[in-house]
């Protein structure tokens, strides 16, 4: 027999069947009947936010860093609105959010009442799918059939927009049954013939390698775990996208590193000289390939993606595989072994001594100090102090982000948390709060830069509030380094409006929070002083002031090819001549 | 309604070579409210063309809405169209008319004309050879109604307007497949 209930009774009750057990929001007119059932109930904690950007990240964090769907709840107009970067942010990475707004009475709908907006409107381009709700009738069926939108096939954010009438009027809810969603089915399973014909491409290859993305973290730990045993029984390099590091560990023999437009030289030389590239659930996005009309010229592509439109988007391949990345690497791995196959070993080793010599490059070294910090130093002893821990490590955008990916190392899945498609500022001290409620035992970090962090800087106060003792190391170089890396590079050294002026003082302002606040500014001194930061019971600003115009490299400069790269040049003090390398044509790029 | 091509790029080099087609499709949808914004929106967001649209309902009780879309690109991106319209959470099916087998495709139009004397006979006498009707007639004016291919009616359009050309009016193409089975 459904229960009779209201419409703001039937959310709680959707979530709690769901599984939900942490919400992020912040409360508003138009939801405040749902706040009210919330004040009633013990079962799922509410996480107040200090700006509804922060709510969408935080559950962004929360849901990588667990695996199950995150979720927010906000009001309407600028509570709607307020979420749309962290929408779609989740739509970039594919990250499974339900986000609950409220909307005004459906009876105001259309006329510019007080805090209305056209939430569905504003949300359908940077959402997955979205819903307004008219009819109490409908809400049951809506709540659950957005977690199951959001969360199978290629995941993504979700919005439920429900006017504040349907939330009191009264009606039956029903639970979650087996979802028989009318259109959406997702397909899983590969085709055997498929499977199969890679396989055999697989035996033939005498140069392949493996191009893993964010799509083998999203299909669950088996994935990844898949992905190994396959690597394993190859023999094949592999290499990641930003989005993929920790599927395949970084301590594993055939790891190149990441590869892409700050990726190794190794990975990137590989990509371009194999003759067999096997994308898994990878989307062969501008930052991964380079110039297209030169990326990887001499090699047959398997592309596995559980979105069809992924495939053939950017890169014509060979053989297309529509599935979810865990089902197909299991069937591979099972065909692989069943057929008895195994790699054309001469081959193999011979691909293995060109690889190991574009190693021998060490692409990622730098130019030691003993004066200054150098930023990639200081996340190598991040790395080095904290690597035996149960650590996250989330981060914001630009160079603290990139030298995070090259030297912090990851050997797990759902431990790293970056913002990589749509490159969000303020992504990271949000999705390190949504990671340490998902995992209160456990060390989290977001690696920021001092432009990025004050983009969401308020969220500080929330960590005080539940007592996360998250962990924000800045790399201070008082520069937007990215941009004025890329102003050195395009526009002469001309560096418009990207120097962090008027900084705040980041250990008093820690202070200010509640917080503690460390800063360091000896190398010698770096290590007791992360010690410090890793041994406090509490949040954490770490002010780590840095070499102030140390570039990011190794690079592929826009409009060139992976085997066109630019490497530090560690010998010479006056450093590149960086201002003629990119064409005028390269220019116009991103 | 066309958006101008972008300008050539190093990262899109690679398929942008290819042969503009032009290419109707035909989407179920679910009829439900915004469906047709989000066909449009996915259109519009990745810069793709829409020569024509038109939609209805075709099965009330399964709240059934049928959107053919007249299209054009390079056939890398026509395929793209495809599986980017098949994405959307409300639409049931996506077939491609041009390359799925035989199919027909009509448009309506109703024109309107202006003209005294010897105009008037020759608006009629192309209107008869178009099988257009005459819905609407005035002492210096008609009004044709003409279905046909979309080829056709620019034929015909173009033919009226040193007659006498006011305005025109055109549905956008309805397509079906032929023979038995359904689209």
């Amino acid at each position: 027999m459904p229960k009779e209930m209201t419409g703001a009774e039937m959310v709680v009750e959707a979530l709690k069947d769901q599984g939900v057990d942490t919400i992020f929001g912040y409360p508003g007119g138009a939801v405040l009947p749902i706040y009210d059932v919330l004040f009633h109930q013990e079962k799922i904690l509410h996480v107040l936010v200090r700006h509804e950007q922060g709510a969408a990240h935080a559950a962004e964090g929360y849901a990588r860093s667990s695996g199950k769907v995150g979720v927010l709840l906000v009001t309407s107009g600028p509570g709607a609105t307020n979420t749309i970067t962290g929408l779609t942010d989740a739509l970039m990475d594919s990250i499974p959010l339900v986000c609950i707004t409220g909307q005004v009475p459906t009876h105001l709908i259309g006329s510019d009442a007080f805090q209305e907006c056209d939430t569905v409107g504003i949300t359908r381009h940077c959402t997955k799918h979205n819903y307004l709700v008219k009819n109490v009738a409908d809400l049951p069926r809506i709540l659950h059939e957005a977690f199951y939108v959001a969360s199978t096939g290629r995941p993504g954010p979700v919005v439920i927009d429900i006017p504040k009438d349907v939330q009191f009027s009264r009606g039956f809810y029903t639970p979650p049954a087996g979802v028989a969603h009318k259109t959406y089915h997702p397909k899983l399973d590969a085709d055997l013939s498929a499977i199969q014909a890679a396989v055999e491409m697989m035996a033939q290859a005498k140069r392949p390698i493996f191009y893993t993305g964010g799509g083998v973290i999203n299909s669950g730990p088996s994935a990844s775990t898949l992905l190994r045993e396959l690597v394993a029984l190859t023999g094949f390099p592999i290499t990641s996208t930003l989005m993929g590091l920790g599927a395949y560990p970084a301590s594993g023999a055939n790891w190149l590193g990441m590869l892409g437009m700050h990726g190794t030289f190794e990975a990137n030389n590989a990509m371009h000289d194999c003759d067999l590239m096997i994308a898994v659930g990878s989307r062969f996005d501008d930052r991964i390939t380079g110039r297209l009309d030169a990326f990887s010229p001499g090699s047959k592509k398997i592309h596995i993606d559980i979105d069809r439109s992924s495939i053939n988007k950017n890169v014509k391949v060979d053989l297309p595989i529509v599935g979810d990345c865990g089902h197909v690497l299991e069937a591979l791995v099972r065909v692989w072994r069943a057929e008895a196959k195994h790699a054309d070993q001469p081959s193999l080793d011979a691909w293995w001594d060109e690889i190991n010599q574009w190693r021998a490059k060490k692409s990622l070294a730098y130019r030691a100090s003993s004066k200054t910090i150098k930023p990639q130093y200081a996340v190598q002893r991040l790395y080095a102090l904290t690597q035996n821990k149960d650590v996250y490590i989330t981060t914001e955008v630009g160079q603290h982000q990139m030298w995070a990916a090259q030297h912090y190392h990851f050997d797990e899945p759902n431990r790293w948390m970056t913002s990589g498609g749509l490159g969000t500022m303020g992504y990271g001290l949000p999705a390190a709060i949504g990671a340490q409620l998902a995992h209160p035992k456990a060390l989290v970090i977001d690696i920021a830069g001092e432009a990025s962090i004050l983009m969401n800087i308020q969220e500080m106060s929330t960590a005080i509030q539940y007592r996360l003792p998250v962990k924000i190391f800045i790399l201070n170089n008082e520069y937007m380094g990215m941009v004025r890396q890329w102003q050195e590079l395009l526009h002469g050294g001309r560096y418009s409006h990207s120097y962090s002026e008027a900084l705040p003082d980041f250990v008093k302002l820690a202070e200010a929070f509640g917080a503690k606040g460390i800063r360091c500014s000896d190398p010698a001194l770096l290590d007791a002083a992360i010690g410090e930061m890793i041994n406090y019971d509490g949040p954490v600003i770490f002010d780590c002031l840095v070499d102030k115009v140390e570039n990011c490299f190794p690079m592929i400069p826009s409009g060139k090819a992976h085997n066109d790269m630019l490497l530090a040049d560690l010998s010479d003090d006056a450093g590149l001549e960086l201002g003629s390398i990119i064409d005028e044509k390269g220019k116009m790029l991103v | 309604m066309t958006t101008p091509a972008s300008p050539p790029s190093p990262y899109s080099a690679a398929l942008s070579s290819s042969k503009i087609e032009s290419h109707t499709l035909s989407v179920l949808v679910d009829n439900e409210p915004g469906v047709l914004a989000r066909v449009v929106g996915l259109f519009s967001g990745r810069g793709y063309n829409i020569e024509s649209l038109t939609v209805a309902e075709v099965a009330h009780a399964e709240h059934l809405s049928r959107i053919t879309i007249a299209t054009s690109g390079a056939p890398e991106t026509i395929d793209q169209i495809h599986h980017q319209l098949e994405r959307l959470v409300p639409v049931h099916q996506v077939t491609d008319l041009t390359t799925s087998a035989r199919s027909l495709e009509r448009e309506l139009a109703m024109v309107k004309v202006r003209g005294r004397g010897e105009n008037r006979a020759d608006a009629l006498q192309l209107a008869e050879a178009f099988r257009a009707r005459i819905i609407d007639a005035t002492t210096e004016s008609f009004i044709f109604e003409l279905s046909g291919k979309p080829g056709k009616i620019d034929e015909f359009v173009d033919l009226m307007r040193p007659i006498g050309l006011v305005e025109f009016s055109r549905t956008g193409v309805a397509a079906i497949s032929r023979g038995p089975e359904p689209i």
